[in-house]
């Protein structure tokens, strides 16, 4: 008994006729990170640093699940959308989304095959890299924090990651989804 | 699984010539960084216009959303409230009894208050607040402790006047938009609080620590006289922050000070009070921006 599922009831082979739309499948990325960048501050008033920077981990996730899809460049212009809700100094954002993006081209080119668990490892490096930074430019900006204190976010960070793996993947079915065209 | 190769340009000169410019766009992006940060480091308003305008555009989402916050955690409290009714119950009939004795006490001593206020020919009247607003962002990503109000220079806000919740001192407005504030919190590490114990006006400096507490430095040094369960209120030195304003309750003790716990969780004060500094609502000179702070802490800006 091995049968294969009919075709007509892949989402890929549903109908004739339909197409990816351009401007979903090239702007999704950029708004879902967008998003992902304005979500924090709406959450509870937090006393601690605990909620991990989501825009940034939706970028490193774009980044490693569709490489090539986000330009070098995409640092620019999203991490200035994400310096205008974070809080910290202006400018750290850009500077650090555009180190990041120019830093995961170079390491792919090194270590092109992957697994899991070596792209697991390599966003949490990545992500604790980035608070750590992050932390020292807001320090210079008139704080004065431990860097003990964002530990924890650097552990939910790591561990959330995964999640925010699946969440791209789904977005990137979403993105690809085909239209019917008439004409 | 191997990536696509897709680094290969091969031969069309308008691949290669997109990769060579992805690429120098991606580093013109790190010097643009760098170069705007350190303009935000030198000046830290350089950027309140860009970001105040922001703030703007989605505030009515973070109304709504904050809105939404407060219902459902009512929700929730309502659910929790069948759990633990039977036990709430007899301690808040417990509660009633002492505070009846106790409201008839303050009652005599608010008259006593008035009365002799009379005689220094004291104000007597309460600030009345600028506005009332909402919380409806706040930066909880960030190491910095930012809130956003739901109201802005359009209620007549300005920057520098302190935010109070009906449970304490919340924060001071730090950059002000059309719509919207931002406020830095007290638990923020550059927020320095001028207060004395409520008892018997032991003053200190109410520095925050950035996880949701403060760190009490007392002014006078010698033997630590704070106890745990202490409450701390605004002084009223420099000026800015009208005193009495509860702030916070000693939690733990250190050798010269202590950590205390803020009495108005922002997590939890949904609607705040903005008032007038403190000198102003006397018509008195106000504190300079950099003045107000700065008598507080040396070396904390703005």
């Amino acid at each position: 008994m091995d049968e294969s599922p009919p075709l007509h009831h892949s989402a890929y082979t549903q109908g004739i006729n339909r197409v990816h739309s351009p401007l979903l499948a090239g702007a999704l990325p950029w708004l879902s990170i967008m998003l992902a960048s304005l979500l924090p501050q709406w959450l509870p008033v937090a006393t601690a640093p605990l909620l991990p920077p989501l825009g940034f981990l939706l970028l490193v996730s774009w980044r490693q699940l569709r490489p090539g899809l986000l330009a070098v460049w995409a640092g620019l212009p999203l991490g200035f959308f994400d310096d205008l809700y974070s809080g910290q100094p202006f400018g750290s954002a850009i500077l650090l989304w555009s180190l990041t993006m120019i830093v995961m081209e170079l390491v792919e080119a090194r270590l092109p095959w992957r697994s899991f668990i070596f792209d697991w490892l390599a966003a949490s490096a990545i992500i604790a890299v980035y608070l750590l930074a992050s932390l020292g430019l807001a320090n210079s900006a008139g704080g004065h924090i431990d860097a003990v204190m964002i530990v924890p976010q650097i552990l939910i960070g790591a561990l959330i990651f995964p999640l925010m793996g699946r969440m791209v993947a789904q977005i990137d079915r979403l993105r690809l989804t085909r239209f019917r065209m008439l004409g | 699984m191997a990536p696509p190769n897709n680094r290969r340009t091969g031969f069309s000169k308008r691949a290669q010539y997109s990769a060579f410019y992805g690429y120098i766009l991606g580093f013109i992006g790190v010097g643009l960084g760098a170069v705007l940060l350190i303009v935000s480091l030198a000046d830290h308003s350089a950027f309140s216009g860009l970001r105040g305008s922001a703030a703007d555009v989605v505030a009515p989402v973070g109304s709504t959303v904050a809105a939404g916050r407060s219902e459902g955690s009512g929700f929730f409290a309502a659910i929790g409230g069948f759990f633990t009714s039977g036990a709430r119950n007899a301690r808040l009939q417990k509660e009633a009894e002492l505070a009846r004795v106790q409201l008839a006490e303050a009652n005599d001593v608010r008259a006593e208050n008035t009365r002799l206020k009379a005689l220094l020919a004291m104000p007597n009247d309460e600030a009345k607040p600028v506005a009332l607003a909402r919380l409806i962002a706040s930066t909880s990503g960030s190491t910095r402790r930012f809130a956003t109000l739901s109201r802005g220079r359009d209620a007549g806000i300005t920057v520098g006047m302190p935010v109070r919740s009906p449970m304490g001192l919340v924060g001071r407005v730090l950059e002000v938009a059309n719509r919207s504030a931002r406020v830095l919190l007290i638990t923020d590490s550059e927020s320095m609080v001028p207060v004395r114990r409520a008892r018997d006006g032991i003053d200190a400096f109410a520095q925050g620590t950035g996880d949701g507490r403060l760190q009490l430095r007392l002014i006078n040094l010698g033997p630590n006289p704070l106890k745990r369960g202490d409450v701390m209120v605004t002084s009223g030195s420099g000026g800015l922050y009208r005193p009495g304003i509860a702030v916070a309750v000693v939690s733990e003790l250190t050798r010269d000070g202590a950590f205390a716990t803020v009495l108005s969780d922002p997590s939890s004060s949904e609607f705040v009070a903005v008032e007038l500094p403190f000198a102003a609502s006397l018509n008195m000179p106000a504190p300079s921006a950099a003045n107000a702070n700065g008598q507080a802490a040396a070396g904390v800006r703005r």
